[in-house]
């Protein structure tokens, strides 16, 4: 047995073919976090300021999205773009390279939409969560608003918002295996066709689960070293 | 067209409704002891217990459920002493039955977390006192610990519950056609892939709003006269 998983994952290369799908994987979890975020801060903002319209615009967005499965998200993304794309890239003269980087573009857009609608509430609660006296302060020593804002609320919002961004990003990175579905190339799609070709499943989907434990386990290590570092100083409450 | 697409679609994601109720209803009914098992047992002394409990938890919610139905489904039956196992292979070996196992074996896993953070949170001087009056330690847990423990759990499991809800979408990847797999099929079949999204949807938050409310109210009735 323990002969056969040599020869399975080094010398038919099976491993690397995982390990490959495994930085993928960590690719679009960033990038899709990376994203998500960058969408998200100014949507947050929006919703706390209570802006009419737009900020129900942003509360529908994300109760739906928080609502329906991730794989139904991703269902409608890919299927729902993939004839422009083709339509776009035909007319462009780039059909071979859409081809190759189309899963891996609309696998980053559907995960950045589905951890977006998680952080725009993360950071809302914690813009919300600021205290009011700090702001009253601010207030009584005339700060402009926008130095309020970018001195006092920020920081201090930001290191509120950590907790639940390390959730977030725990759930993004398990949701990047739903990408596998529309056939990107990533840890679960690498996995599924090493155990299509050599007719042992246990053994590769284990060998998936086992990374995808050692991605999740080494990204929670890092966030509560960050966030006992961003909470120096502060009394834990 | 467009009414016609609803009059299409409906009554094939009404069918499929029916599973996805179906595999939530397992997940809750039979997750929800075990999660409190696995809770009870990773607060015990018993340390090899509930360091086994912890590891379980800690697998099952550091890896994805597409992973854990996969190998369930797929991995399981390369096994022969699995397959020769007729009450395993039962469970295994039909993709429903499947579905219904991963989601079990998730919630599980998240349900003991929710649990033993109410578990612990609850004060030392109640679970004194009722052992000065001489309870056993099963009375303990009935009358004192789970009563309190499960007014605590109630609000984080209620979106425990409506995770399962969309968790049980995964159940299509191994051929189960619950509303995301009827979905898929009505996208590729009519491309009104926007519409299909939009009406799919609502069915996901129909069933979201009737699950939260309805723990809402248990909640409501359980913290009545506190």
């Amino acid at each position: 047995m323990s002969f056969d998983l040599w020869v399975l994952l080094v010398e038919q290369g099976w491993g690397l073919a995982l390990l490959r799908g495994a930085t993928v994987t960590l690719a679009v979890g960033l990038l899709g976090m990376l994203a998500g975020i960058i969408v998200a801060v100014p949507l947050a903002l929006l919703r706390w300021r209570r802006l009419p319209i737009l900020s129900q615009a942003v509360d529908s967005y994300s109760i739906l999205v928080r609502g329906v499965p991730g794989l139904l998200v991703i269902y409608l993304l890919f299927f729902g773009s993939i004839e422009w794309v083709q339509r776009l890239a035909t007319a462009f003269g780039y059909q071979n390279s859409a081809d190759d980087a189309y899963p891996f573009l609309i696998g980053v857009v559907a995960i950045a939409a589905i951890s977006c609608a998680y952080s725009i509430e993360v950071f809302r609660g914690a813009l919300e969560a600021v205290p009011v006296g700090l702001l009253e302060a601010a207030k009584s020593l005339a700060l402009p608003s926008y130095v309020t804002f970018f001195r006092v609320t920020l920081p201090i919002a930001l290191r509120l918002a950590l907790g639940g961004l390390n959730n977030v990003w725990q759930m993004t990175i398990k949701d990047t295996s739903l990408v596998s579905v529309v056939g990107m190339q990533e840890l679960m799609r690498s996995a599924a066709i090493a155990a299509g070709i050599t007719r042992s499943p246990l053994l590769f989907y284990c060998a998936a689960a086992g990374m995808f434990f050692v991605l999740t386990a080494v990204s929670q290590t890092l966030f509560s070293r960050t966030e006992r570092l961003c909470n120096r100083g502060f009394s834990r409450g | 067209m467009e009414l016609d697409l609803v009059t299409y679609a409906v009554p094939f994601l009404l069918v499929g409704a029916k599973t996805t109720l179906l595999i939530s209803v397992f997940g809750i009914a039979l997750g929800l002891p075990f999660g409190i098992a696995l809770a009870v047992i990773r607060t015990s002394k018993n340390r090899i217990l509930s360091r086994s409990a912890d590891i379980y938890c800690a697998v099952f919610r550091g890896t994805p459920m597409l992973v854990q139905i996969f190998v369930l489904y797929y991995g399981l039956g390369q096994l022969s002493i699995i397959r020769n196992n007729p009450v395993i292979w039962w469970i295994v070996g039909d993709s429903l039955h499947a579905a219904i196992l991963a989601v079990i074996l998730n919630t599980g896993a998240y349900t003991a977390e929710i649990f033993r953070t109410a578990l612990l949170s609850l004060p030392r001087g109640l679970i004194e006192a009722s052992q000065a009056c001489g309870l056993s330690v099963w009375a303990t847990f009935r009358h004192v610990k789970f009563p309190l423990a499960v007014r605590q759990a109630l609000p984080a499991y209620s979106s425990e519950v409506a995770i399962i809800v969309k968790e049980s979408s995964l159940a299509s990847t191994i051929t189960v056609l619950e509303i995301t797999g009827y979905a898929k099929r009505l996208m590729s079949e009519t491309f009104a892939i926007m519409d299909i999204f939009i009406i799919t949807s609502a069915f996901y938050l129909m069933m979201n709003v009737i699950s939260l409310t309805s723990l809402k109210l248990i909640e409501r009735k359980l913290s009545f006269g506190k």
